[in-house]
């Protein structure tokens, strides 16, 4: 118990990420490993998986095992959807999106990655780049996630031969160059050996790469976020009628981006009134500054009229205010495509509105990249461009820029089911 | 805070905070579940922090199987006092009573918590009901989403959930459908026992080890109280223990513990090497895939 006190310090910072891969390139192996090696695990649960193991007749603990969630799965030997898994380490405290890689699930990759501030995308060292490595990629540089991490798995398999390892390695360098991603790490592993996992390997010492683990544990995520462009959509307006605070009217609602103090000069969107901060207020206490994720209560000095979906930003640099939205957008529902014209009811930041679609511009093909401008729907796990024309106007920054204000779901009203996600261009 | 970071704790309870907001923003008729069992304590501290200086805009229902810790219900009492919020109570020892459901013949309510639970909902028509569930907490739960959505019989279909991306939370229903909401769902035992002390959270005493009068049943020890009698042959004797969890006072078990201190326990739920449920939960070690099972039906 050398370390009670790092343990009660919660210091650790978050990182969230997410992890895609063809079936069987060993990403239940790895995320198992990565359990078991970080001692996230508990004995039940292992003691569980060792007996399911040994029922089988595996020569080995199957660390798949741990992460097989759903009995429909287990039953089918599948991942279905996407599922969160823990651990920490005395530097950070991680969530992972383990999300499955079939064709048909393009869906819970896009979901993944959406909050993601790591992708790790893994691929078998005896068979390289495969269709749904490139696919992931895209999916991942579409939704920005700011770090990359190529795992190039089963080296053990390959007799940990740097040869293989770099034509991957080259090979993918290259096809990432026509996406924009920020920042991409190669890493040879062996998940099931354990190789470069947590610990660097002494079968590769050619490699002069950080291992997986440290490699997670170190990554720069602070700049990640926009610190910039203040964005503070108001979630909900509270005012408290009690005696007490009877002049209390404050507006609660998650940094999305940028840094805000008292003082500051604000413009309220859509309106385009302005005011200033009079205070940040939480439950602790005010505070000198707001900055993202936390959740705060914003008081302006003026009286003005502000209500949930409203957006406070500076004079100076403000959300777009617009009906007429061009968007990529990833259609989620199997029963029913996205139909030119059709009418949806959208989600963004704190606001609902409805929209209509005006055009299709194209489908786009995930695997090579190719455009087909006849396409008037998007079906299931499809990506396209497609015009809205919205009720009222969102007050949005391209996605590009800001991921909490770029994004948006697209619900369909007559079963209430979220039907697709949307990426401001 | 210079350079904007801030612990992993804190980016929790913004998260959480939030997800408390949205609900009242959005949802008709919000009710938090409160046993007075350390998650829902969390919970209802959350839920204040969200919506200070105002008070809680909805109530808060403990679906009481009659079967509690006593320092439990005294515990749910005092912080409903306190915080002013109302609090509503579905009793499953009425609906056995009214008929509405039947005692297994181990005694155990748990399951006949779920139709008890669902009755409530739909008398008073609730469209959003958080729970303190964690998705560390089992298998089947690590694929719950934060907002997850239940049809009008309060079943949950694994493969027909509503993809969640970014925060953009998904909480429309139709009259009698409901969403069950989970603000914990990224927050690990550790995590809530670390807010727990950071937040100086006041809790019932059973969370804290003292001496009590066990007997051992499959390696899980059960404190004799009214709930609990020796059965023939078991051999009573006295053990420090606390609680990791407090449900039904028939089904928890206590683990050995010498924490009586916060910082104590979460130095030893650091160092533990069992999970929660598997500690002391009897009721979830029926079978690999109980819990599924139990949510499918419209448990928790
Ligand atoms: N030799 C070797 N086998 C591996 C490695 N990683 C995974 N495997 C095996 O590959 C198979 C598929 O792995 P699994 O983790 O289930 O793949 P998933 O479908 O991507 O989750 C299993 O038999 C694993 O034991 C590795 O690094 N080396």
């Amino acid at each position: 118990m050398t370390d009670t006190l790092t343990s009660r310090e919660d210091t650790h910072e978050l990182l969230r990420f997410a992890t895609a891969g063809s079936v069987d390139d060993g990403k239940s192996t790895l995320i198992g490993r990565l359990l078991f090696d970080s001692k996230a695990l508990f004995d039940d649960q292992w003691d569980a998986v060792e007996a399911v193991s040994a029922g089988r007749g595996d020569e080995y603990t199957d660390l798949a095992l741990l992460t097989d969630g759903l009995r429909s799965e287990r039953e089918q030997g599948i991942t279905i959807d996407v599922a969160y898994r823990y651990f920490s380490t005395p530097e950070r405290k991680f969530i992972i999106a383990d999300t499955p890689g079939h064709i048909q699930y393009t869906r819970n990759m896009v979901t993944g990655a959406s909050t993601a501030d790591l992708a790790l995308i893994l691929v078998d060292a005896r068979k390289g780049l495969v269709e749904q490595s490139r696919r992931h990629a895209f999916l991942c540089s579409l939704l920005r996630v700011p770090h990359m991490v190529l795992c190039v798995n089963k080296m053990d398999l390959v007799d940990y031969d740097e040869a293989v390892f770099k034509k991957i390695e080259n090979e993918f360098k290259a096809f990432a160059t026509k996406l924009e991603v920020p920042d991409l790490t190669v890493i040879p592993i062996s998940a099931l050996k354990g190789d470069n996992v947590v610990n660097r390997s002494e079968n590769m010492p050619w490699f002069q790469g950080p291992s997986l683990l440290h490699h997670l544990e170190k990554v720069h995520i602070a700049s990640d976020r926009n610190l910039v462009d203040v964005r503070f959509p108001v979630q909900h307006v509270i005012r408290p009628h009690s005696n007490d605070n009877h002049d209390f009217r404050g507006y609660a609602g998650q940094v999305a981006s940028g840094v805000m103090k008292p003082g500051d000069e604000v413009m309220v969107l859509p309106s385009g009134f302005t005011s200033r901060i009079a205070s940040i207020e939480t439950a602790d206490g005010p505070l000198e500054e707001a900055f993202p994720p936390l959740s705060v209560t914003v008081r302006l000095e003026d009286e003005l009229d502000v209500s949930r979906g409203d957006m406070l930003c500076r004079p100076g640099n403000q959300a777009r205010v617009s009906q007429d939205i061009e968007a990529m957008v990833c259609w989620m529902d199997e029963s029913r495509p996205l139909k030119l014209r059709g009418k949806y009811a959208i989600k963004h930041t704190t606001a609902d509105v409805r929209a209509i679609v005006k055009d299709v511009q194209y489908q786009l093909d995930v695997n090579t990249l190719h455009r087909d401008e006849a396409a008037t729907e998007l079906k299931l796990n499809e990506i396209g461009r497609v015009t809205l024309r919205t009720t009222k106007p969102l007050l949005c920054d391209d996605y590009r820029r800001n991921r909490a204000t770029g994004g948006f779901i697209i619900i369909d009203e007559s079963d209430n089911r979220t039907v697709g996600a949307g990426i401001i261009v | 805070m210079s350079d904007y970071r801030i612990s992993h704790i804190a980016a929790l309870e913004a998260e959480a905070i939030f997800i408390f907001r949205e609900v009242a923003a959005t949802c008709q008729r919000p009710v938090l579940l409160f046993s007075g069992g350390k998650d829902s304590i969390v919970m209802l501290h959350l839920a204040q922090k969200a919506f200070a200086p105002a008070p809680i805009p909805f109530p808060v229902m403990h679906v009481d199987t009659g079967q509690n810790f006593a320092e439990v219900i005294e515990y749910r009492d005092r912080r409903v006092a306190e915080t002013g919020v109302q609090l509503l109570v579905a009793s499953v020892q009425d609906a056995i009573d009214r008929g509405m459901v039947t005692e297994p013949p181990d005694g155990t309510r748990n399951r006949i918590q779920t139709p008890v639970l669902l009755e409530a909902a739909e008398k008073y028509q609730f469209d959003a009901l958080f729970g303190g569930a964690r998705r560390d907490e089992e298998k089947a739960r690590a694929k719950e989403r934060v907002f997850s959505f239940r049809d009008d019989f309060g079943q949950w279909d694994p493969k027909n959930q509503r993809p969640e991306l970014w925060n953009l939370y998904n909480g429309r229903v139709h009259p009698g459908e409901q969403i069950r909401v989970f603000p914990l769902s990224n927050w690990t035992e550790l995590d809530v026992w670390r807010y727990i002390g950071a937040e100086d959270i006041p809790l019932p005493d059973v969370y804290f080890a003292s001496e009590r009068e066990v007997v051992d049943r499959g390696g899980m020890l059960y404190a004799v109280n009214e709930f609990i009698r020796p059965r023939e042959g078991e051999e009573v004797f006295s053990e420090k223990i606390r609680y990791r969890t407090v449900g039904d006072a028939t089904l928890t078990a206590g683990v050995r513990s010498d924490a009586t201190t916060i910082d104590e326990i979460i130095d030893e739920v650091a160092a533990t090497r069992i999970t929660e449920r598997g500690a002391t939960r009897g009721d979830d070690k029926t079978s690999e895939a109980a819990m599924e099972d139990r949510k499918r039906e419209g448990y928790f």
